[in-house]
């Protein structure tokens, strides 16, 4: 799958192939293959013992695959220690020398690569002009804010032109309203520096805004990479699904398949229902996958035309301003949440606690998974 | 107030309990160091006399009530006259120094390693260089004399072994003497450093890695640094008793072994001298403050740089 900003037919800068990292009989990694383009970036969404990290760490360096191959920008870099990989890291917990003032953080890298000293101060200078620490040089990193140090994280990194930068759970450590503005100050440094970026979170959220691809990471496997929307849209199993979003999983038997159509039978909705879309996955179970801003709600029956329409009573609701989040009871007694946008103000159109309400989708909306 | 709900005490109860509690280690200082350092002080200005105290008084009350002061300085005049003695506080800074140094060679590479094994193994590494202590100190440095012997074990086996014809000379001199500081003192140098190396943030070297550094480096740029108090910490603990050693020098030393311990003694149970051998421990405490305060220097400036 090329991504959406590549030049031309390029070969990959990153390329995994059958890679593994096992700890005793735990294989945190497990028969990886992976490849990231020039100027992605690059986002490894999973949980915490995933193997996200483990993966991120073989990159860098600081851990020996038990087998497997690492090449970067046409150089196998399996057996190359840390020290003479083109990549730099930013740690989660930054890692900032505590003995070093700022400037001496981020010329540190330089230093070890014995370059002039004129030159050296004129990079570190110019890095802490774009991550705005300048008048930050001369301190030490134990007076810094959560923000400064991160920018001080990302600054050593950088100033060292790595062809790879990997980034562990770079927003992580801060708070909720410093995370949104630091998020778009990355992708803008990305973007300016055209340094490829590979970044591990376990933040849905940060994944799919930051990055234009995800690899969906679980038990030291990629269960899905795709972009934020294929991952989203169209996950590829009942886990990313479950992982990536909320989302209502009923589970389902398949009837019949053909011509673009999977006909299954619900039991939670006692009914049969069509969805358009291709043969699911072979598998002893299915599920029937909907999110829950893509169902209807209205105490209307709607039409019965390429839709499935399901009634329920309102058992719960939560009232965001924008959007009101429902959870309706099936007949059957399953449950499925429904978001809906509160277009208007008018309260008439709001339902209540125990009203009868339909549910509907569109054919096109759901999805049929399988483990 | 209630006694027993801590919580909501106010400030200047808090304070004035906080008052109290920090009251305990002064007032121990008082009692078992500044009392007794103060009669030192006063015996080292006194002159000897044959008798019981074997010196004079430092106030005596003449008839008309008056107090009279009778200190001199001889004795400080006769410690910096005689050459004697320059020569032995020389060489027991010489035989500390060098004992911390090798303490240090020693123990910083054990203390590493202990930081960086498992928690279960650290455990057991640790009671391992802790153990020795549960047997008494004289008896640990007596039983290196049974080592060390023209007869000892080390030399019979070296014997039977053929490496040697004869029984090497390791008893009765400075070689003997730094074996037993190292051996006794190594426990003081390996604890501070690992307690600082064991809470050293590991992400640290993979940083320093990650940056270009190799493993020599990233050890002399980032984990030496950071140990710094530690190993400050350690040699002083090691410097500060080994430099008054009596025990270690008196049973593995030779003749030629010149130390201030073994010179006190003698002032004081020999030549029954006591304001000289008074004065030697005012001047050895003197030589002592120095690397206190530069430790007390280093620390503040730590603590001013935020680590």
């Amino acid at each position: 799958m090329a991504p959406e900003n590549a030049t031309a037919p390029t070969r990959p800068l990153v390329e995994i192939r059958d890679l593994s990292k096992r700890f005793g009989e735990i294989a945190a990694v497990d028969r990886v293959d992976l490849e990231v383009y020039p100027g992605e970036l690059f986002a490894i969404l999973g949980g915490s013992g995933s193997g996200k990290t483990t993966l991120l760490r073989l990159l860098a360096g600081f851990e020996t695959p038990s087998a497997g191959r690492i090449v970067i920008d046409g150089a196998d870099m399996t057996a190359v220690p840390p020290y003479r990989r083109p990549v730099n890291m930013m740690f989660q917990s930054y890692a900032l020398f505590p003995h070093m003032t700022v400037a001496e953080n981020v010329a540190y890298g330089l230093k070890k690569e014995r370059l002039a000293r004129a030159e050296i101060e004129e990079r570190v200078g110019k890095m802490l002009k774009l991550v705005r620490l300048s008048e930050l040089a001369g301190r030490k990193p134990a007076k810094l804010s959560g923000g400064e140090s991160q920018r001080v994280a990302l600054a050593r990194a950088l100033v060292k032109r790595p062809k790879l930068l990997l980034l562990d759970e770079p927003l992580a450590a801060l708070d909720k309203k410093l995370r949104e503005h630091t998020q778009f100050e990355l992708m803008n440094l990305q973007y300016e520096l055209g340094i490829t970026f590979i970044v591990v979170t376990h933040d849905q959220d940060e994944a799919m805004t930051l990055s234009n691809r995800i690899a969906v990471m679980n038990a030291g496997r990629f269960e899905q990479i795709g972009t934020p929307g294929e991952v989203y849209e169209y996950p590829a199993n009942r886990f990313v699904a479950d992982f990536v979003g909320n989302i209502n999983l009923l589970e389902v038997k398949v009837l019949e398949v053909g011509s673009g159509r999977v006909r299954v039978h619900c039991e939670a909705a006692g009914t049969a229902l069509t969805v358009r879309g291709d043969a699911p996955p072979a598998g002893p179970r299915h599920w029937l996958a909907i999110r829950p801003e893509k169902i209807f709600i209205g105490k209307k029956r709607p039409a019965d035309e390429g839709r499935a329409v399901l009634a329920g009573t309102v058992l719960d609701l939560g009232y965001f301003g924008n959007r009101s989040l429902y959870r309706v009871r099936l007949e059957s007694g399953a449950v499925i949440s429904v978001s809906a946008t509160n277009r208007q103000r008018r309260a008439q159109h709001m339902m209540e606690w125990d009203d009868e309400v339909y549910l509907s989708w569109d054919e096109d909306s759901a999805l049929v998974l399988s483990e | 107030m209630n006694r027993d709900t801590p919580a909501p005490v106010s400030g200047d109860g808090r304070r004035r309990w906080l008052r109290r509690a920090l009251a305990l280690p002064y007032l121990w200082l008082l009692v078992f160091f500044l009392a007794p350092f103060a009669i030192v002080l006063k015996i080292s200005l006194a002159d000897p006399v044959v008798g019981l105290p074997p010196y004079t008084a430092l106030i005596e009350w003449t008839e008309s009530g008056l107090a009279q002061i009778d200190a001199t300085l001889d004795n400080y005049l006769f410690l910096f006259q005689d050459r004697f003695y320059g020569i032995i506080y020389l060489s027991s800074v010489r035989t500390a120094l060098i004992g911390t140094l090798l303490c240090l060679l020693i123990g910083y590479p054990m203390a590493y390693f202990i930081a960086r094994q498992r928690p279960g193994v650290r455990f057991l590494l640790l009671l391992a260089v802790i153990v020795p202590f549960w047997i008494s100190f004289l008896l640990r440095v007596y039983a290196w004399i049974g080592l060390l012997n023209s007869r000892g074990i080390i030399n019979e086996a070296l014997l039977a072994l053929g490496l040697i014809d004869a029984p090497l000379r390791l008893l009765y001199n400075d070689f003997a003497v730094y074996i037993g500081i190292v051996y006794s003192y190594l426990p003081f140098m390996v604890l501070p450093l690992y307690a600082n190396l064991e809470r050293m943030d590991l992400d640290l070297d993979d940083a320093a890695a990650d940056l270009g550094a190799r493993r020599w480096q990233v050890f002399v740029d980032v984990t030496v640094p950071l140990s710094l108090p530690g190993i400050v910490a350690g040699c002083l603990l090691v410097f500060i008793p080994a430099i008054g050693e009596f025990i270690i020098p008196a049973l593995l030393g030779g003749s030629d072994t010149l130390m201030i311990g073994r010179v006190l003694w003698d002032e004081f149970f020999i030549n029954r001298d006591w304001p000289v051998a008074s004065a030697v421990s005012v001047v050895l405490l003197a030589i002592l403050v120095l690397p206190m305060m530069w430790f007390q220097r280093m620390q503040a400036r730590q603590a001013e740089g935020g680590q």
